[in-house]
């Protein structure tokens, strides 16, 4: 852990519109695989790409407002937080993300 | 910035229902104050009986404690009494002086029990039965033990004489009518029902009506009836009805009849004032059963958070005694007339006594008594007003009897052991749900399957959870109707409602239909964007803008998505039948992409299961077949036998009409997966009995089956027509489908479908009127003329970003 922390930076993903809006993509990171998520907005959040359920990639899931829907079992989960909606329990871990420019960083 | 005020008057199950639903709406539009004359919150009222005869304590009827509303920020004056309104100041004031302002006000005031005009009703020892402080004159009463006197043979009436009963007094009641309950009970029931009662030890007095309460030393001694009879008692309960309270809102001029005057949108005469509950009046009806007032504090709650689209139109209402062991449900019309029909079933020595009232061919009101788990299901179809013919011949045998309630025939919710499992695929007992309705005060079945999971993932045990919800709270669960039920939590629009929009406003993007449909959430949730997506296409085919992110996984990549996130390809094998090169391609796919497991479906084609996403375009590449569409809401396979061409029993070339249906409507989208089988003998080999479409060869022609199933609800499907020629077939089945697609609500199977509107319906538009049939089938056609193969238009590079990961 203290490893990852150490190296973390700023990495260069994808430009914004190759992430559809209300969609996401998978990233391969030396952490996993990380979905990627842009909203309506245009804002673009970063989660574990499992749900903390049964380990769904919550990348394949549909995004609506700021949460995606497992494809497996439909949890939701909350992209700012990674918090599966109430009644459900659980978390799934964020990543720190930032559009500059036309391009989308991502911490890892 | 200041919030809005909101002051409620009345701290009851209505008052309070209707501030959760507003805080779920708009938690933080309004200021909000209450005022309770009761020293408790919020308690469920309908459940005092228990309370009463000891099977419950006040603590487990409790709904919302006091911290509750500190947690939502409303302060609450528990104890003070509401005295007057100063509507042009806008403030409330309570009997000791405290004063609070308002913007809004929320009338709840519920109802006072009505004392008859007769001497010694005020003396001690009198009490009526409408709250806590009732309840607990009762129980001390009890203790004392001796005589205890009801008066009313109503609902009230007898669950308090059962709870005195219990506890140990000697109870008899007095009745003014020829029978108990006649507001909800036929003469045969109340008879059944006194029985029952008179054997667990009350006593009636039929036709009785009271003239005075007697006094001895200060307290009630007994009373006198008009005959001159003279019953000793030592406690007297007054239980002959209710009557809203109206005082207050009178007292400030606002209008009133029977109840406080409310309109659709549940405000009274003045627009800053509304009310909720037992105090209103609405279209010349009060309500006094609890799931009416649900309803109402939804309208209402729906104003205050200024959405304004809701309206009360008014309710059916169905009653449950609430006497442990003795069942009664009764619901609309129950008395019937010249111009309506009975069934009836009566078992006098087993105590089973149930009649239901036929009018026009449609339910219209009932008496259960003895054995009422399917009260629920005649309430809900007498609320939809749904047509009966099809199923009358087993209406009286209940829902269980036409297939459709939970697993290996287990109907009875009651009498169901705890640890018995009710949902098998969340593994859920039926201890849980009741635990999980009582701990978190549920009232709904949305609500119950998100707390408790319980028929929550294939549904099939839905009907025995509401069973268990219903026994567990009672008259306070109202089946939702069918006709009403909003798609979603992001719109009050039923489906059929969003559908006619789409048509008559012709809108053809998801961003469009949301802004018309003024929808709540600004994208939509994942329930509501595929069922959208799905209308738009249907209603404006080759017109209406797809939207793949509004499509589920399966449908974006066209592939299945497994447990592990890897994907399985199911090509298409039209009718079944593939060839040694076809065969030879799989085969060296399956080694080429080390696919790990090859299957042979149900559907009669080849399924590679494991297959890494990115795979996808290059596996179909290489098979160079059709998809196969297993992954999607749209035609499936089309099953056959092998027909007159080799069978020695065959009649009909069943692999040819196969491989036709399949041709003609492969790609094509529905509410709902569709699946076909052709069989070329009534012998029925590709079991055409349990598919949506089912074909039958038969020596002169085809037989036509529609609305099978073979799934999560196992479903004979049902005779369409009989055809002569394959042309036919294909019209006929296309014209059906179409209908199916135009009309079901999205994850509809045809079996649920045509359950809805009935086979007369399906008839009548497909086989009845021969331009209706070719309408439709042209319409099919129409949508699904250059449909492009999804696999073919991915291998040549379209939306390549699905199957592409990223790096870092």
């Amino acid at each position: 852990m203290k490893m990852h922390e150490a190296v973390a930076q700023w990495r260069k993903v994808c430009p914004l519109d190759q992430i559809p809006r209300l969609g996401a993509r998978v990233v391969n990171t030396p952490q996993g695989d990380v979905a990627l998520f842009r909203t309506a907005e245009d804002e673009v959040f970063a989660l574990h790409d499992r749900c903390p359920h049964r380990g769904g990639p919550l990348s394949q899931g549909i995004v609506f407002g700021r949460n995606v829907a497992c494809p497996l079992h439909n949890w939701s989960i909350g992209l700012a937080d990674g918090q599966a909606a109430a009644p459900d329990n659980g978390c799934t871990a964020t990543f720190q993300v930032k559009v500059d420019g036309f391009d989308v960083y991502l911490l890892v | 910035m200041k919030r809005t005020r909101l002051v409620m008057v009345g701290n009851g199950m209505a008052g309070v229902r209707t501030l959760e639903e507003l805080l779920k709406l708009a938690p933080d539009l309004y200021d909000i104050v209450v005022f309770g004359a009761e020293p408790h919150a919020n308690y469920n009222r309908i459940l005092l009986s228990p309370v009463l005869s000891g099977e419950m304590t006040l603590q487990e009827i409790m709904l919302n404690d006091e911290s509750w509303y500190r947690k939502h920020g409303i302060r609450l004056h528990l104890g003070k009494q509401v005295v007057r309104i100063d509507r042009a100041a806008r403030k409330v004031i309570a009997a000791d002086g405290t004063e609070e302002g308002y913007d809004r006000l929320l009338l709840a005031t519920g109802s006072t029990p009505v004392i008859l005009p007769i001497p010694g009703s005020r003396l001690p020892g009198v009490v009526t039965y409408r709250d806590i402080g009732d309840t607990q004159a009762m129980i001390d009463a009890s203790v004392r033990s001796g005589c205890a006197l009801v008066i009313g043979g109503g609902l009230l009436g007898l669950e308090a004489a059962n709870g005195l009963k219990q506890r140990g007094m000697d109870v008899t009641v007095v009745h003014l009518m020829p029978w108990l309950m006649e507001r909800q009970l036929d003469r045969t029931a109340a008879e059944l029902l006194q029985r029952s009662l008179e054997g667990r030890g009350l006593r009636f007095l039929l036709e009785r009506e009271t003239e005075e309460i007697l006094e001895r030393d200060g307290r009630v001694a007994g009373v006198r009836f008009a005959d001159g009879e003279v019953v000793p008692a030592e406690l007297v309960v007054m239980a002959v009805g209710i009557r809203p309270n109206t005082e207050l809102a009178r007292s400030c001029g606002l209008h009133c009849d029977r109840g406080v005057v409310v309109s659709d949108t549940m405000q009274t005469h003045d627009p800053r004032v509304y009310a909720v509950g037992e105090c209103v009046a609405h279209r010349g009806v009060t309500y006094g059963l609890v799931a009416p007032l649900f309803e109402m504090s939804k309208v209402c709650a729906n104003h205050l958070a200024q959405f304004g689209i809701g309206r009360y139109e008014g309710s059916v209402t169905s009653t449950k005694l609430k006497v442990t062991g003795i069942d009664v449900f009764s619901a609309g019309d129950f008395i019937g007339g010249d111009d309506s029909e009975e069934i009836v079933l009566h078992d006098a020595v087993g105590g089973v006594y149930k009649k239901l009232v036929i009018r026009d061919d449609r339910l219209v009101g009932g008496v259960l008594y003895g054995d009422t788990v399917d009260g629920a299901w005649y309430l809900q179809l007498l609320r939809d007003k749904q047509p009966i013919a099809d199923i009358r011949d087993h209406l009286m045998f209940g829902q269980s009897h036409l297939g459709n309630a939970g697993h290996q025939g287990q109907e009875k919710a009651v009498g169901m052991p705890d640890h018995m499992e009710v949902c098998g695929c969340n593994g859920v007992t039926k201890g849980a749900i009741v635990q999980c309705i009582k701990s978190k005060g549920l009232f709904s079945l949305e609500d119950v399957r998100k707390h408790s999971k319980a028929s929550s993932s294939c549904g099939s045990c839905t009907g025995l959870v509401e069973q268990i919800l219903a026994s567990t709270v009672g008259g306070a669960y109202t089946p939702q109707t069918d006709a009403a039920k909003p798609m979603c939590g992001c719109t009050d629009h039923t489906h059929e409602e969003v559908r006619r929009a789409i048509r008559e406003h012709r809108l053809l993007s998801i961003p469009q239909a949301l802004a018309f449909l003024e929808w709540r959430t600004p994208s939509g949730c994942a329930s509501c964007r595929p069922a959208l997506n799905y209308y738009l296409l249907c209603a404006w085919p080759r017109e209406a803008q797809d939207d793949p992110q509004s499509r589920f996984i399966n449908e974006r990549a066209h592939a299945n998505i497994q447990k592990d996130g890897t994907f399985s390809v199911v090509p298409r094998m039209f009718g079944g039948v593939t060839s040694a090169s076809e065969l030879r391609r799989i085969a060296d796919v399956v080694d080429k992409y080390a696919i790990p497991t090859v299957k042979v479906t149900g559907g009669q084609r080849i399924d590679l299961l494991g297959v890494r996403k990115e795979d996808l375009p290059r596996v179909w590449a290489d098979l160079d077949m059709p998809s196969g569409y297993a992954y999607a809401k749209a035609l499936r396979t089309v099953k056959t036998c092998v027909g007159s061409e080799w069978c020695r029993f065959g009649v009909q070339d069943s692999t040819r009409m196969g491989i036709d249906l399949e041709q003609a409507f492969q790609r094509m989208y529905a509410p709902h997966k569709v699946k076909m089988a052709v069989s070329g003998c009534p012998r029925n080999c590709a079991e055409s009995g349990i598919k949506d479409v089912g074909v039958i060869g038969v020596e002169s022609g085809w037989e036509l089956y529609i609305g099978g199933n073979g799934g999560i609800k196992t479903e004979v499907a049902q005779f369409l027509v009989k055809v002569k020629t394959p042309d036919e077939v294909l019209q006929y089945a296309g014209a059906f489908i179409q209908l199916y697609r135009e009309e079901a609500r999205y994850l509809d199977r045809t079996v649920h479908y045509v359950k809805r509107v009935g086979m007369d319906h399906i008839r009548k538009l497909v086989v009845d009127d021969a331009d209706s049939r070719r309408a439709l089938y042209e319409r099919l056609l129409f949508a699904l003329q250059d449909e492009k193969d999804p696999w073919v238009q991915r291998v040549k590079g379209e939306s390549r970003h699905e199957f592409e990961e990223l790096r870092v």
